[in-house]
């Protein structure tokens, strides 16, 4: 038998790929900044932000749902991209407003003036004008973009190892990640944490030397920098999931003892994947935060994490394009019914007001979905496909080139 | 003879209960050896400290040319280094194909970053082919294990056992829950195995453990209680006590 191309193997992806391409194109033809001026800015903003979703969304998937790890923290990591990319944006962005106020001066300002003046500007709602050490490479747009995948790819890999290493598996392991983000969002909120404490870090949608591009447009262009990061995290997590490799982490899913005694070193085949899904968490919070404009510690809480734990339930895990669905789906109904205007349900004795009633909608559909329909969303495909269309094997069994091919019958 | 596996004076007790006590046991390259004992009589706990699943609390493990001490080896480095298990309940992946199953167990670099560039070659498909056929699976490959029979997920793991091309056998009681005709079978396959590597049997059944020919242990209590042909063992009283005059 000929091994096809993993295209070949996965048109799944394909299709994906042309989805969100299509999409897209589509907001951007509509948009207010290139396009007719259908979609509002802020409606651009809200689509990129959820195509970061729906990266995270992915990379929870591939740890949770073929590798069996109920991460509760990847929210951390997706946070830390978040202020990595935040850092340089305050920075550079604080830098160009010091130089032009500076430039009136009768005497050219000396670099450690405007380096004390960028200071005082960042550092003054928390009492303070000193870099922290954190700060150290904020001027450089290139270190902290290394930075965005480095930091969370590190603590992952730390935690990660510590964790694996002495076996700690099932519900202590993410209760062990919540802690881990509690602890992450406790120290962000200090004062004394570098990164401005409760206040965190904001004017973040204004891209430095950018002055003169309207957000309408900039919004346009980080919607096309999520689609293009989304497309390739999703077709990197089809391609390690389609293989050998996949087939390691669905038995360590699902019997890792039985992994271990094929000779796999199973603790190394989590911590690759717990560290890789974190460094995508980051590269989808780094894209985030600029379209959102602002990243306090409250983002990092740790029930932020477990929101992802229901988006990806909802979607359906173990199946990549039910992650999306389900980050999609959730996080947009979510803004609508948190943004007021879905119209409140007069029951005469009670009236129930969506905002706060959202959240208890959103529990109770968890339930319902792990209760009822644990394949989530996406399962709804089989319904329509029956089997996935690209294991077919054998000759076909009737006349009819769609009737059911040999293997096929036997399952 | 030279040994394969040594173990001397292994004990191990849970929570005061001495399961294994102070058991000795040889076994040397390309040997056929049975496993009887009554229930409880230690022979899993025996598997699980060769394989790496039990700490012993005293005693030692030997394994291969170099009498390298297994003590010290994770349960993976264990299976790498050429000791193959099969569990008591037949343990195979069953959400994944039998031709997945046994791509799994097949004999390669087991690091995470050459089996994520793995690529199945023509001679790891002609390889899967030839052990689906001595297991009796060859037009199964492509249905999910979970769809198998009870007896055909049996050879399953012994085949991904094969598969693993390991120098020792460990096999939990292989025949349980199988028909005449696939006990048949499943001696073959084992008698087979044994011709170019060491394999150790547990089993309940006399009559399967006869048609093995072979070398007999019995357990009792955590050590062994005699050992020798199965005419020999059958004809021991203490055996007779224990074990078969129940
Ligand atoms: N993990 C364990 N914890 C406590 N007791 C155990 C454990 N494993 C085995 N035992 C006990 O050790 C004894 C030997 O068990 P086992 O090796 O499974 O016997 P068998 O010969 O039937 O395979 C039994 O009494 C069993 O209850
Ligand atoms: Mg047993």
């Amino acid at each position: 038998m000929m091994e096809r191309t993993f295209l070949a193997r996965n048109p799944s992806v394909l299709i994906f790929i042309a989805l969100l391409a299509l999409f897209t194109l589509a907001v951007t033809v509509l948009s207010e900044g290139l396009g007719t001026g259908f979609v509002s800015t802020a409606m651009v903003k809200t689509l990129g932000m959820t195509l970061c979703f729906c990266l995270i969304a992915i990379a929870m998937d591939l740890v949770w749902g073929y590798c069996g790890i109920l991460s509760l923290g990847h929210f951390a990591f997706f946070g830390l991209g978040g202020y990595m990319i935040g850092m340089w944006l305050m920075y550079a962005r604080t830098e160009d407003i010091v130089i032009a106020s500076l430039a009136g001066a009768d005497l050219p300002p000396t670099e450690q003036e405007i380096v004390d003046a960028i200071g005082t500007q960042i550092f003054g709602v928390v009492g303070s004008s000193e870099f922290p050490w954190v700060w150290a490479f904020a001027d450089s747009l290139l270190i902290q973009l290394v930075l965005v995948v480095a930091v969370p790819g590190l603590l992952a890999l730390v935690f990660g190892w510590l964790a694996f290493r002495s076996r700690v598996t099932g519900v202590y392991l993410s209760i062990l990640t919540q802690a881990m983000t509690l602890a992450l969002a406790l120290y962000l909120f200090q004062n004394d944490s570098g990164l401005r404490g409760n206040n965190g870090l904001s004017g973040l949608q204004n891209i430095p030397g950018m002055a003169d591009t309207p957000q309408s447009v900039l919004s346009v262009w980080f919607l096309w920098a999520s689609a293009v990061a989304l497309g390739l995290g999703y077709m990197f997590a089809a391609w390690v999931v389609s293989g050998k490799f996949g087939s390691v982490i669905r038995g360590i899913r699902d019997d890792e003892a039985r992994v271990r005694f094929l000779g796999y070193p199973v603790e190394a085949y989590k911590l690759f994947v717990f560290t890789i899904t974190a460094v995508m968490a980051g590269i989808g919070g780094a894209l985030y935060y600029p379209q959102a404009g602002i990243i306090n510690p409250a983002e990092v809480a740790p029930i932020a994490s477990i929101y992802l734990a229901v988006w990806v339930a909802i979607g359906g895990r173990g199946r990549l394009y039910g992650a999306v669905i389900g980050a999609a789906f959730v996080s947009l109904l979510s803004t609508w019914f948190t943004g007021g205007r879905v119209p409140d349900v007069d029951l005469g004795f009670y009236t129930i007001e969506w905002v706060s009633w959202w959240q208890v909608a959103l529990g109770v559909s968890f339930v319902l979905v792990t209760l009822f329909a644990p394949r989530g969303i996406g399962g709804l495909f089989d319904l329509f496909i029956n089997r996935r269309t690209p294991d077919r094997h054998g000759a076909d069994l009737g006349p009819d080139t769609g009737s059911l091919r040999e293997k096929e019958a036997e399952t | 003879m030279s040994t394969l596996l040594e173990v001397s004076g292994v004990s191990v007790s849970f929570d005061g209960f001495k399961a294994i006590n102070n058991l000795s046991f040889n076994i040397g390259p390309a040997e056929l050896r049975a496993i009887i004992g009554p229930n409880g009589a230690g022979k899993t706990t025996f598997m699980d400290i060769v394989t790496g699943k039990t700490r012993p609390d005293e005693g030692e493990v030997l394994w291969g040319e170099k009498n390298q001490s297994l003590l010290r080896l994770s349960e993976s480095q264990i299976a790498q280094t050429g000791i193959g298990r099969k569990f008591q309940r037949p343990t195979v992946f069953e959400d994944q194909s039998v031709e997945d199953n046994l791509l799994l167990a097949l004999k390669k670099n087991r690091s995470p970053f050459s089996v994520l560039v793995f690529k199945k070659a023509e001679a790891d498909t002609a390889a899967i082919q030839a052990l689906a056929e001595d297991i009796g699976l060859s037009d199964q490959l492509t249905r999910k294990a979970g769809e198998l029979s009870h007896g055909q997920k049996q050879w399953l793991e012994i085949g991904m056992l094969l598969a693993q091309d390991p120098q020792l056998l460990l096999v939990d009681e292989p025949a349980a829950g199988m028909t005449l005709a696939e006990r048949e079978h499943t001696t073959t396959i084992l008698k087979d195995a044994a011709k170019s590597r060491a394999v150790v049997v547990v089993e309940h059944d006399m009559e399967f453990v006869r048609r093995l020919e072979c070398k007999v242990t019995v357990l009792h209590e955590g050590a062994v209680l005699a050992e020798g042909s199965l005419d020999h063992v059958t004809k021991n009283q203490d055996v007779i006590d224990v074990y078969l005059g129940r």
